[in-house]
């Protein structure tokens, strides 16, 4: 039997309770214990990025945390990045550019993309590309992504 | 793959955190960052009975300067490290590093302490303590001790910190005015541990610090003569780099390896400031 604990940790808004096995990592969590299936798992160890998401506002990978060090924390998946006002024109922008195929890696995405343009970094295809370095997407070659993030930050601008 | 089960362990002081690791029936581990150890877990590479998280206890993180050199507590995240005025102005060398260490992501978590105390011979921030000859403050339940860097490097993940020592603080002297320092890494992709790397200090004297190229961050000891004889002859330096131990691996034989040890040199020399 897993050695247990108990988490008070608010998700996309919402404080919730749970019970957690000291032994899950956060994605795992949200997704199992949660029903958040939107945080996706590639790898599980740090290195692919799909599990990105934003803990106390900074990127983090779920698969490298632990539930229980998210006690106390607030956490947003994908399902609630959505009330976060750059959220909309990113998503439009992603469609519009052909950022996304099969949307593996666009959860992780979006989250570190959002990290960048909230921080109110300018639309600089090197920093962009550097601060997206540890996502990988396998099928868009990344142009698309850097274009629609650069077409957020100019339209924040305007 | 999954983490074996342990016993977690969050305690609020620094005492608390010591007293656990002095206890010797269970295997305990420190989690920093966990950037390096989460992976190991699910890998199962490292299964320890009890986890030490150490993010509960706030007098190991933070950034002062004492005496002439910059402390940095072990829990001091990247990030923090990056965004530090202190930093980009007293360690210039760390402030140069810091860029080429992993990702957004993984710098936001991953702890100059974690990084010292795994001492993965690709890591970037070894070179920098070994070239500033900074030193680590360690402490355990019986006492305190700091190690300079000349004597921390072992050998593969190995340092001189015992099992139920915490590594506290790192110490890095302050560049004064007229010092300069250069930094260079070769990487296949852009956060990826590089394929070699150096870090250069000229404070007044030269120290040089490869990494990637054996077990343990190395010195470039004739390198670092030929510079303090004369600064301007970084053909004779490159050369000197003949007389060092470097070690083939995925990325290429050891001919290949001292090549690109010369060619980082010169660029880390060319950039310097
Ligand atoms: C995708 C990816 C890419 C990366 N790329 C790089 C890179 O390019 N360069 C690089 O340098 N690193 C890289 N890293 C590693 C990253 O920098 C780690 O954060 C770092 O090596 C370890 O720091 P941590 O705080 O995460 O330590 P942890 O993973 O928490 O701990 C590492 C080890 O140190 C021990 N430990 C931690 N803190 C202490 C302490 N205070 N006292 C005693 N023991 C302690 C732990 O018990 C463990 O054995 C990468 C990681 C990932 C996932
Ligand atoms: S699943 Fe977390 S980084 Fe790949
Ligand atoms: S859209 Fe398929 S991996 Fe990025």
């Amino acid at each position: 039997m897993s050695q247990t604990q108990d988490i008070t940790v608010t998700i996309n808004g919402e404080t919730i309770h749970a019970t957690v096995p000291v032994r899950q990592n956060l994605a795992d969590f949200l997704r199992n214990g949660q029903g958040l299936t939107g945080t996706h798992v590639g790898c599980e160890h740090g290195v692919c990025g799909a599990c990105t998401l934003l803990m106390d506002d900074q990127t983090v990978r779920s698969c490298l945390t632990l539930a229980v060090q998210a006690d106390g924390a607030s956490i947003t998946t994908i399902e609630g990045l959505g009330a976060r006002p750059d959220t909309k024109a990113l998503k439009a922008a992603f469609t519009n550019r052909n950022a996304l195929q099969c949307g593996y890696c666009t959860p992780g995405m979006l989250a570190s993309a959002l990290e960048y343009i909230e921080s109110g970094a300018p639309a600089d295809r090197t920093a962009i590309r550097e601060h997206l370095s540890g996502n990988y997407c396998r099928c868009t070659g990344y142009q698309s992504i850097v274009d629609a993030v650069c077409e957020t930050i100019e339209g924040r601008q305007s | 793959m999954k983490a074996q089960d342990f016993r977690y362990e969050r305690p609020s002081t620094m005492d608390e955190a010591l007293a656990i690791l002095a206890d010797t029936d269970q295997e305990a581990q420190p989690l920093a960052g966990g950037q390096s150890l989460m992976p190991m877990m699910n890998f199962r590479l490292a299964a320890p009975d009890v986890l030490v998280d150490l993010g509960g206890v706030p007098e190991l993180s933070g950034i002062c300067e004492d005496n002439g050199e910059i402390v940095i507590g072990a829990m001091t995240r990247y990030r923090d490290l990056m965004a530090s005025e202190m930093v980009a102005r007293d360690v210039p060398l760390l402030a140069a590093a810091l860029p080429h260490i992993a990702h957004p992501a993984i710098r936001n978590r991953g702890t100059l302490g974690g990084s010292l105390a795994l001492s993965d011979p690709a890591a970037e921030s070894p070179a920098v303590l070994l070239a500033l000859g900074g030193s680590v403050d360690l402490r355990s339940a019986s006492g305190q001790r700091s190690v300079a860097a000349d004597e921390f490097f072992f050998g593969l993940y190995e340092t001189a910190r015992q099992p139920e020592e915490l590594i506290t603080a790192v110490r890095l002297p302050k560049a004064a005015p007229g010092h300069r320092f250069g930094f260079y890494e070769i990487t296949r992709r852009h956060g990826d541990y590089a394929m070699i790397g150096v870090a250069v200090a000229q404070a007044p004297d030269w120290r040089i610090a490869f990494f990637s190229v054996a077990g343990t961050p190395l010195r470039a000891t004739d390198a670092e003569a030929v510079l303090n004889a004369d600064a301007s002859d970084i053909d004779a330096a490159v050369a000197a780099l003949a007389s060092l131990e470097i070690d083939g691996d995925r990325h290429g034989d050891p001919a290949m390896k001292r090549h690109l040890a010369g060619v980082a040199l010169r660029r880390a020399i060319g950039g310097m400031s």
